[in-house]
């Protein structure tokens, strides 16, 4: 006669496991959330207020992007198509002509770089209360582009490496170089709602 | 010839199923650990916009939600089809976010308050007038970092 082997039925087993199986098959949700990331300006307190309010930039330094109720585009006065955005504020953001209307540079002190120009640039984005969120996130994106392009094209030259390759130290002096502020002003109320 | 095969033993042996449950464990394991269970339900119509340049939102417990779009057909007699708020489980208007951020803060460990994003999920078809309050509100509660939720896709226009 065999000698009974230590082994149980592990059938039943596998029904339980595919029990289970299904359920988390069922109740998983593969949503990476993914976004752009931005940051709001606080509100300012009076004191503030009154500085800001003295504090002029200059109009060469404002890269004026208007969005309008029908969302059609004006950029520094023209009305542009939005696949013309990215190379423009590419332009204004890194001047590489140094041409008189384009931002101003300032020496600063940067790491990795040392005593070097810094651009003083700012985009300026207004929106109308009527603009789609479509069209104001296509614009969000294509400046954050910009900046992510001219970023890289730094990354290159300077450290031989993409952008998102390079430790924190290396971005930071390059976000420093090129600094990404977007300033967003109350919008307007022309096309209701 | 050399003989491989014993004499008398002709039928096939049965397959052990005794390995099936740990194929089986393993796969378990894996929906477990990427499963996450969506814990509100959305009761406004949202289908984010598209972008090139996103970025992974890490640190999932630090985010607090805020949905934004039309009300859903079956809650449309009751709220109308203008986009509204929806914080958690339900409609809300844009005083209650001060409120809703207050609370999500009180949750989060004091060290990791500054960290806190909220992640403004946004129907393409809404326009920026209510999107624009509730950025006002937020910056009025002081709860400065946000995400525009979007879906990666290849090009946008």
């Amino acid at each position: 006669m065999a000698r009974p082997k230590g082994e149980f039925n592990a059938a039943p087993m596998a029904d339980i496991a595919f029990l289970l199986l299904i359920f988390f098959l069922v109740a998983t949700t593969f949503d990476v959330d993914t976004g752009i990331m931005r940051k709001l300006p606080p509100i300012p307190d009076e004191e503030q207020q009154r500085q800001q309010d003295d504090k002029q930039i200059k109009e060469r330094n404002v890269f004026e992007v208007l969005i309008n109720s029908n969302d059609q585009l004006l950029v520094e006065g023209d009305p542009m198509d939005i696949s013309n955005l990215r190379e423009s504020a590419k332009e204004f953001i890194v001047n590489p002509r140094n041409e008189t209307d384009l931002p101003e540079m300032e020496m600063k002190e940067v790491p990795f770089f040392g005593e070097t120009e810094r651009t003083k640039g700012i985009v300026s984005l207004q929106n109308d209360r009527g603009t789609s969120y479509e069209m104001y996130m296509k614009v969000q994106n294509e400046l954050t582009a910009a900046y992510n392009e001219v970023h890289d094209d730094l990354a290159m030259r300077k450290f031989g490496q993409h952008y998102k390759e390079l430790t924190k130290e290396k971005k930071d002096a390059i976000d420093e170089k090129y600094p990404m502020i977007i300033s967003e002003a109350e919008p307007k109320n022309v096309g209701g709602n | 010839m050399a003989k491989f095969r014993e004499e008398g033993s002709k039928e096939i042996p049965q397959i052990s199923t005794a390995s099936l449950p740990d194929i089986i464990f393993m796969l378990i394991f894996f929906f477990m650990v990427s499963t996450t269970i969506r814990e509100t339900q959305l009761m406004v119509e949202n289908t984010v916009p598209g972008a090139t340049e996103v970025k992974k939102l890490e640190r999932k417990d630090l985010v607090s939600y805020i949905y934004i779009g039309k009300p859903k057909r079956q809650f449309q007699d009751m709220y109308g089809t203008e986009p509204r708020i929806q914080l958690n489980d339900s409609f809300a208007k844009v005083g209650d976010i001060r409120d809703y951020i207050a609370t999500e803060r009180k949750q989060l460990d004091e060290s990791e308050r500054p960290k806190m994003t909220t992640s403004l999920k946004v129907d393409e078809d809404t326009k920026m007038g209510v999107v624009t309050d509730v950025k006002l509100a937020l910056r009025k509660a002081s709860a400065l970092k946000i995400n525009y939720s979007a879906r990666e896709v290849d090009r946008v226009y």
